[in-house]
């Protein structure tokens, strides 16, 4: 078998065993140790973790000792540098939701169909190949999509509306929905592709064509997938950074508008960060408060895709 | 009973237009960014100092920041995903304490990069006193891509059949020689595909380093990982942002892409070859 492992090392069956049961020999201590240090090793995920939590929540506390927690989350001015600074974070989460939604709804309808192409549709040689270039999409790093939205995106845009700023949040959530297409097909097409073929079949026999097997029977089957895939979709859409924070500018505007500039949550982080607030001040320890909305948000979205997957999982 | 499949023909036609809507996006995108940046992509700029002038700027200080991160965060995520794989998949039982590490890596993956970039920035930079260097940039870096790294590894250790290392205890070998001598050496190729896909993650990320502070000043070619640095998608970052000002800056912005793009394209070859060439299926 495996020549390669034996190759490697050659050691006769006896000369282990006996090294194995010398007494007190080095080996003994080496297995004692190693899972030890390995769960040492492990446990610093939970460390990583809890540094997150403990890091945002002792400067947050701190903020909320300067900033009422009402005025935080009610106001609509955000103003930090000015003479008589204001911290509402609703012009942020106005930022972050417009730019999220308007990645969704690029986002969910594309993935979804391509996932429905890829699973029911596509041959096995072309979901072979489609696949992994779809992937590659995601596999672009989110700068350079941000270089594209602004550079490129914006402008096109321009020619079909003209008021539409230098700066907006249009283009990024665009290009962010772009983004996020390779991740709701490749998870929807991963659920709709685990329904039982059984249950196809049944429908074909009664006559139905493709599409009705697929909207009556695989989507409805595959359903808790698709959701918790859009609700992935739409964390990931929330947590990114660098696209918004080159196409949308800085602007804190409290609007519907989605022709002017956003600011979303990351990208205040983002120029917070960037503009050496003195450490100490209000602003740095908004800083701390943003992110850590941000976080609660992200991690409440994650929670409740796994929770839908879980729950509404059909059982066959 | 006609228009029902005549709906169906033209449905398929549409969900094929979905599916390949992205890969069209893609091929724009890769021809705006050569077209713009291929001109300005020559010797003088992949060796050249960063400079005031857009026509005598290189990108050689990012190049080599972006190999003395990948020197950090390389080994630092080998060991550490490594190690928690070997503990969650051979060592620990299955029980609560597993599951709530297991539950937690996930978690972990769903964090926003950003938030990864604010934890460097307090606890290495600030805290430890770090500064914005080499080994602060790495080891935020490292946290970030440490799920990935687990999680790949552990389904690379999971393929391993059980025959395999009950017939090397059967020989007398001790837990840590099968896992050394045995397991290590089967998985190597899945968790080696992991890492170099999640370093390439790694070389393109951006937010957690503009977070971490790394300076848009003319620094000297950093030489080690206590040097102040930059990289590759930290240059494009900020000719994108002077773009607006300077139209020549989205040239050497694009150019920095096509080097940037290359040097994953060339690690996510690596990874595949890797994958089709050493994996055995069991």
């Amino acid at each position: 078998m495996n020549s390669e492992f034996t190759k490697t090392k050659q050691v006769s069956i006896r000369a282990i065993i006996d090294e194995n049961q010398r007494g007190n020999s080095l080996r003994r201590k080496i297995e004692r140790f190693i899972p030890i240090g390995l769960m040492l090793i492990a446990s610093l995920s939970i460390l990583t973790t809890l540094g997150i939590i403990w890091t945002l929540l002792s400067e947050t506390i701190e903020f909320f000792r300067r900033v009422p927690f009402l005025e935080f989350f009610t106001g609509t001015t955000l103003k930090p540098l000015s003479q008589n600074p204001e911290f509402g974070v609703l012009p942020l989460l106005m930022g972050t939701v417009t730019s999220s939604l308007i990645a969704m709804v690029v986002a969910a309808p594309i993935g979804l169909m391509a996932a429905i192409y890829l699973s029911e549709y596509a041959s096995p040689k072309v979901r072979k190949i489609v696949k992994p270039l779809l992937e590659l999409l995601a596999g672009v790093p989110t700068i350079v999509y941000g270089f594209f939205a602004f550079t490129f995106v914006t402008p096109l845009l321009r020619e079909f509306i003209p008021s539409l700023q230098a700066t907006n949040i249009l283009s990024p959530g665009i290009v962010m929905g772009v983004m996020i297409i390779p991740m709701i097909a490749s998870l929807s097409e991963d659920a709709m592709s685990s329904v039982p073929n059984a249950m196809r079949e049944g429908a074909y026999g009664l006559g139905s064509t493709k599409l009705e097997v697929t909207r009556r029977v695989v989507i409805p089957a595959a359903l808790s997938g698709i959701i918790s895939s859009f609700v992935l979709g739409i964390s990931r859409a929330i947590g990114e950074t660098m696209i918004v924070t080159i196409a949308s500018g800085s602007t804190k505007n409290f609007t519907f508008d989605v022709t002017q500039s956003m600011q979303t949550m990351t990208a205040y982080i983002v120029e917070v960060t960037g503009g050496d607030a003195a450490t100490g001040s209000t602003v740095y320890y908004s800083l701390y408060a943003v992110a850590m909305t941000l976080f609660v948000f992200t991690l409440l979205m994650n929670l409740l895709a796994r929770s839908v997957s879980k729950k509404f999982r059909e059982e066959y | 009973m006609k228009a029902r499949l005549v709906l169906n023909q033209f449905s398929k036609f549409i969900f094929m237009l979905a599916a390949f809507f992205g890969l069209f996006f893609l091929v724009i995108l890769l021809v705006r960014v050569v077209t713009e940046g291929i001109g300005s992509i020559n010797i003088d700029f992949l060796t050249g100092k960063l400079s005031t002038q857009p026509e005598r700027a290189g990108i050689m200080g990012a190049i080599l920041g972006t190999f003395w991160l990948m020197l950090v965060v390389a080994p630092v995520t080998m060991f550490l995903g490594v190690g928690t794989a070997i503990y969650l998949e051979m060592y620990a039982r299955k029980g609560k304490l597993v599951g709530f590490i297991q539950t937690n890596i996930s978690n972990l993956a769903g964090v926003p990069s950003i938030v990864y970039g604010i934890l460097g920035l307090t606890v290495f930079v600030r805290t430890l006193g770090l500064g914005n260097v080499v080994l602060a940039g790495g080891l935020t870096m490292s946290l970030l891509i440490l799920p990935i790294v687990i999680v790949s590894s552990q389904e690379a250790i999971r393929s391993i059949p059980f025959y395999l290392s009950e017939a090397s205890y059967g020989v007398g070998a001790t837990k840590w020689q099968t896992i050394q001598r045995i397991i290590l050496p089967a998985a190597l190729p899945g968790i080696l595909t992991g890492a170099i896909l999640s370093l390439s993650r790694a070389i393109g990320e951006t937010a957690p380093l503009v977070v971490i502070g790394i300076p848009a000043l003319l620094i000297p070619f950093p030489g080690g990982i206590m040097d102040r640095f930059t990289v590759l998608p930290m240059q494009i970052y900020y000719w994108t942002l002077d773009a607006s000002l300077v139209a020549e800056y989205a040239n050497l912005a694009a150019a920095t892409i096509i080097v940037l793009l290359l040097t994953l394209f060339l690690l996510n070859s690596a990874a595949i070859i890797i994958r089709n060439k050493f994996q055995r299926v069991f």
